[in-house]
């Protein structure tokens, strides 16, 4: 692995991984369209895995390296399995604004 | 010695009644019920002939004890499952084996036609369990146990005839009365293991002996008064003794066994057994002896006007219980118990032959609606007069021999007393012939009723069956014999027997006169002019009217302790502690529970974003409180 030029501090790299959490937050909460949910999911799993990276990388230890890879993997089968339902949801309801989605409720 | 299977045997008989009755057939009840009483009464015989009763020597003058295993062990106080036989216990096994047997061949006879055949049997067994284990207890423990156990075969037996809701009430006035006497028989139990740290009866006399006796108030005295509280209820003393006329709702031969010959004497066998403390305890003595005395002479009047035939015999035995009551208060136990031995002869022969009477005329108990019935029948005629002697205090017949030696006893002690014992026994006399009479002599009054009541004819009075008439005769025979059973001298190791002058005293002489003159005015008044009666009832009618409705204590008792319990029931318990009290605690716990659900609830919105939300926020807020708590 090339080292970091020491010019990027840690720190920066930690403020990275929370402003890239604190958007997947947002558009979780805010975005009504089922995919883009799914996307800000994503997206909050990855800045979690940068900042894994960035602690395993500070620590010289691989335990961040294997959690990233885990979360990778996990993210992965929720990705073909939550696209296969958003495919299916769409195909039944020719929708994906996720208030009217709410059948279940009551 | 195996003294266990003396109560053992009908609780088996119980068992098997009880569990597979339903499935039996008369006669395998039958031989199961009174089999397992002849059985125990025969181990009782046996048992008695090991331990050299029938023998010559003197037998048993200490305790004979078995011990089974240990019931309760708690710091000092040891409770074990012990029975023991003495004399005193020798004497109340073959009366409740012996009567007790008798009285189940009747009850096959008088119960032919019952339904609840096998559940009668059933419940008679098992009382006779109980009774045994309270005679064969060696401790107040067991003793309690047996007293609490006839009481609820006493209430079962009682409601037998469930269906009618005077036998009902009946059952549970009975309960309900005895549970105050029990009341007081816990505290006194309570107050010998607290002073003696004991409950066997050998253990506590043993030292009750050893203490002074009490001449003013002192814990003695209330452990006495608390027992007797406890005999009150059970052996129908004043002001307990309301139960046992209402008690004759259940069959007769209920009435025979348990209210006269066995279970109202457990109160009587239990202040004998107990006499070492109430020998320490003069005032509890005379306590006893006056209840007693009040007892004999206030039932005694009551039974003077009774129609229902059972009432009769009811309040007679009320009256002679008080007779035994008497003899113990005034120091004469051995006298008690003889009287209730004779008592137990007689009175059940005299509740088994108005059984007969009530048999032969088709359940009419109303002895105005009786009349003539010697002619048809003839075996409860001959078999009710002896036991109509025995009682009056005939020589030589039973009843002359014990209540001799009660009054006797009574005219020791003061003998203002024996005067009124006196007077009662004429008036047991009378009332006992009266009802003799009443039922056998006289004009027929029962076809013009019988016609009256169901408009067709009844057939004729009938003599009962041999299975009936058999124990009638065999305890007439006892009820004219029975007093030269000793019993006495037989308990003369146990208690003292004052010294007989020779001949016999003038005591005894006006008593036989009292007795005779009761039954000559009865056969007087009934016999011979039976306008008198009713002249006297119209020109006293006041005191006839108090007698006749027994003094209104029934009703006093009604207004005074049952309806405000009632009302206070209904109008604080209910109303008050249960509406508003406890209903309310349980109703609120629910209704909180729904509240803070109510506000709960809008937090399960549904909308997944708003639980993200609430994550984000809880996170938010762990962060800062780990922040805050300096990073660790």
């Amino acid at each position: 692995m090339p080292p970091l030029p020491p010019s990027v501090p840690l720190s920066w790299y930690l403020t990275l991984s929370l402003i890239l959490f604190v958007l997947g937050i947002a558009g979780f909460l805010f975005r009504r369209n089922i995919i883009t949910v799914f996307m800000s999911i994503e997206l909050m799993l990855n800045a979690v895995n940068l900042s894994f990276i960035t602690f395993s990388y500070k620590l010289k230890q691989v335990d961040g390296h294997i959690f990233a890879f885990f979360v990778m993997v996990v993210a992965a089968a929720e990705a073909a399995v939550g696209l296969a339902i958003i495919l299916t949801v769409f195909k039944n309801r020719q929708t994906l604004e996720i208030d009217e989605l709410s059948s279940l409720k009551n | 010695m195996q003294l266990w299977l003396i109560p053992l045997l009908p609780l088996a008989g119980f068992a098997v009644n009880g569990l597979l009755g339903r499935r039996l057939s008369k006669t395998a009840i039958n031989a199961v019920a009174a089999g397992s009483v002849l059985l125990s009464f025969l181990w009782v015989l046996k048992t008695l002939s090991a331990l050299g009763v029938f023998g010559g020597g003197t037998p048993l003058e200490q305790a004979y004890t078995e011990h089974y295993y240990t019931w309760i062990q708690s710091g000092m106080l040891n409770i074990g499952v012990d029975f023991a036989i003495d004399r005193l216990t020798a004497v109340m096994l073959m009366i409740v084996t012996g009567v007790g047997f008798l009285i189940h061949v009747y009850a096959i006879g008088y119960m032919a036609h019952e339904g609840g055949y096998y559940r009668f049997f059933a419940y008679l067994n098992l009382f006779m369990f109980f009774m045994l284990v309270l005679v064969l207890g060696a401790n107040f423990l067991l003793l309690f146990v047996g007293w609490e156990g006839v009481g609820l075969c006493s209430y079962l037996l009682i409601g037998f005839y469930f269906t009618e809701k005077f036998a009902t009430d009946a059952g549970n006035k009975a309960f309900i009365v005895n549970r105050i006497g029990d009341f007081g028989f816990a505290l006194a139990v309570f107050l010998i293991a607290v002073h003696f740290g004991s409950l066997d009866f050998a253990t506590v006399f043993g030292k009750v002996q050893g203490m002074p006796v009490e001449s003013s108030a002192g814990w003695m005295t209330a452990i006495a008064l608390l027992l007797f509280v406890g005999a009150t209820g059970k052996s129908a003393q004043i002001p307990l003794y309301v139960w046992l006329p209402d008690a004759m709702a259940g069959p007769t031969p209920v009435s025979a066994l348990i209210h006269a010959a066995t279970m109202v004497t457990a109160g009587v066998y239990m202040v004998t057994r107990s006499s070492a403390i109430f020998l320490h305890a003069h005032n509890a003595l005379e306590v006893v002896a006056i209840i007693g005395l009040a007892t004999a002479f206030f039932a005694a009047t009551m039974g003077l006007a009774q129609t229902d035939i059972k009432k009769v015999y009811a309040y007679s035995t009320v009256s002679q219980l008080g007779y035994m009551f008497l003899g113990l208060g005034t120091g004469a136990f051995s006298a008690g118990i003889f009287h209730v031995m004779t008592h137990a002869f007689f009175k059940a022969l005299l509740f088994l032959g108005a059984g007969s009477v009530i048999h032969a005329m088709s359940g009419e108990q109303d002895l105005r609606k009786m009349g003539g019935l010697r002619k048809y029948t003839p075996i409860t005629f001959w078999t009710l007069l002896c036991a109509s002697v025995a009682i009056a205090g005939v020589p030589p017949f039973s009843g002359y021999h014990s209540k001799d030696a009660i009054l006797a006893s009574a005219y020791e002690y003061a003998p203002w007393m024996y005067w009124v014992g006196v007077f009662t026994a004429g008036m047991t006399a009378f009332y006992v012939f009266r009802a003799f009479f009443l039922a056998f002599f006289g004009e027929p009054r029962w076809q013009a009723a019988a016609h009256d009541a169901h408009g067709h004819g009844h057939g004729e009075p009938h003599e009962s069956p041999s299975s009936m008439w058999i124990p009638l005769a065999v305890l007439a025979v006892l009820s004219l014999v029975g007093g030269y059973i000793n019993i006495p001298k037989w308990l003369e190791p146990m208690f003292k027997v004052p010294e007989e002058g020779p001949g016999i005293p003038w005591t005894a002489l006006v008593s036989v006169a009292a007795g005779l003159l009761g039954i000559a005015l009865a056969a007087w008044f009934y016999l011979i002019s039976p306008a008198i009666p009713e002249g006297l009832a119209r020109s006293f009618s006041t005191p006839y009217r108090w007698i006749y409705n027994k003094y209104f204590v029934d009703e006093f008792y009604d207004s005074v302790v049952v309806e405000p319990m009632i009302d206070g029931s209904r109008s604080l318990l209910w109303r008050v502690v249960d509406a508003s009290g406890i209903d309310a605690i349980v109703n609120g716990t629910g209704k909180t529970a729904r509240n803070l659900g109510g506000i709960l609830k809008r937090m399960q919105s549904g909308s997944i974003r708003s639980y993200a939300a609430w994550v984000v926020l809880g996170s938010i807020m762990v962060i800062i409180a780990i922040t805050m708590g300096g990073g660790r």
